[in-house]
């Protein structure tokens, strides 16, 4: 592993990204196609890290029951999300109860 | 209009340090959601086999949370560099879609700003900087305001990184404190906005599906395949939902969808 090439390579495929457009201004219009796909961009990308996560823990096995804390809290959390309709909320309230859940489990309680 | 014209020009526009701390005071809300994300990062770095100096590095000169994130998952598989650059690309192509949101505006600045904004254009500072520059008045100042957002941002999440490789790694079974549950309860904070149409969810649920499907794929490339496959459902919904209802109406398709993040 060379890290200087990993953070090096990082870098300049994010700023390159965030900066291309601005680069080619004028010259280079996005399509309207382009556009209707881009925009399905950040929700599908956050749901394909955010399914595993929670669904495959170890990265090895799918765990889907009530003894996986990380299934449990993502699904009390899209609860306090729909509830709350604020993103400070949803991330302290979802992270209080999988803590929470995490603990009962430990101790036993189920 | 009119009335408009006159009561910009009756008060005094915004000063640059107005604009900047306004920036700043904007995006509290949502730095103080990234501090858990930082401090797990530089935690978590030690234990996935990433040194201080590079941990460090990432921040500094990457300064994108969830492929930093990816990229440790990865380097603790032993993934290729290559491999995880191709990643972050992938992950980190929705700010293009920022861009293109603030192209307009952006486009007047110089080249040095155009760089530097750029830089620093996160999710968070998007969703708060937005709003800034599409708001009606008409203040010259407004890119110090999203100035003011991405170097509190910066900051932020620096000093979040330093804390996790210092204090952090002297706690022991990090874990346990939920801190690793911080990034899906994020990610699902972000994401919930988004479903408030049928080629969204459809989007969604094809992605979540997707990344269980090809979860066992070599070097994460089930997350592209995810993506790309959520993406295409997406616009196959959305193309058919308009055959259905007539896609004669003349806003169909060229309206852009607005997502209003929560903050």
């Amino acid at each position: 592993m060379d890290l200087v090439y990993l953070v090096a390579g990082m870098a300049l495929v994010t700023f390159s990204i965030r900066y291309v457009l601005l680069a080619l201004s004028g010259r280079v219009r996005l399509s309207a196609a382009m556009q209707r796909a881009l925009a399905y961009v950040p929700p599908t990308v956050l749901t394909a890290i955010i399914v595993p996560a929670a669904l495959i823990p170890n990265g090895e096995t799918l765990n889907f029951s009530w003894t996986n804390p990380y299934l449990i809290g993502a699904l009390l959390t899209v609860l306090i999300g729909r509830l709350s309709r604020n993103l400070l909320a949803t991330i302290a309230g979802g992270m209080l109860l999988f803590v929470s859940y995490q603990w009962l489990l430990h101790r036993g309680i189920f | 209009m009119k009335e408009q014209a006159t009561l910009t020009n009756t008060m005094a526009p915004n000063s640059r340090k107005t604009e900047f701390f306004k920036g700043v005071r904007d995006t509290l809300p949502l730095a103080i959601g990234a501090v858990p994300f930082g401090i797990i990062f530089g935690t978590l770095s030690g234990s996935a086999g990433l040194p201080a100096a590079a941990a460090i590095g990432m921040s500094v000169f990457v300064f994108a949370g969830a492929s930093q994130f990816i990229a440790l998952g990865l380097v603790a598989a032993g993934t290729t560099w290559p491999m995880i650059v191709l990643t972050t690309f992938i992950v980190n192509f929705r700010h293009l879609l920022y861009t293109a949101t603030l192209l307009p505006h952006l486009q007047r600045l110089s080249g040095r700003w155009q760089a530097l904004l750029a830089f620093g254009l996160t999710d968070e500072t998007f969703a708060v900087a937005v709003g800034r520059w599409q708001s009606t008045d008409a203040s010259p100042h407004k890119k110090w305001y999203q100035l003011g957002s991405m170097l509190f941002m910066y900051t932020n999440w620096n000093l979040c990184t330093l804390a996790g490789l210092t204090a952090g790694r002297l706690l022991a079974d990090i874990g346990g404190w939920g801190l690793d549950f911080a990034m899906i309860a994020a990610f699902i904070g972000m994401v919930l906005p988004y479903l408030k149409d049928r080629p969204n969810i459809c989007a969604v649920v094809a992605a979540g599906i997707s990344a269980l499907l090809f979860h066992g794929l070599p070097h994460k490339l089930g997350l592209i395949a995810a993506t790309l496959i959520g993406i295409g459902t997406g616009v196959m919904v959305e193309t058919l939902a308009k055959r259905d209802t007539g896609a004669t109406a003349p806003t169909a398709g060229a309206e852009r969808r607005e997502i209003d993040p929560w903050i």
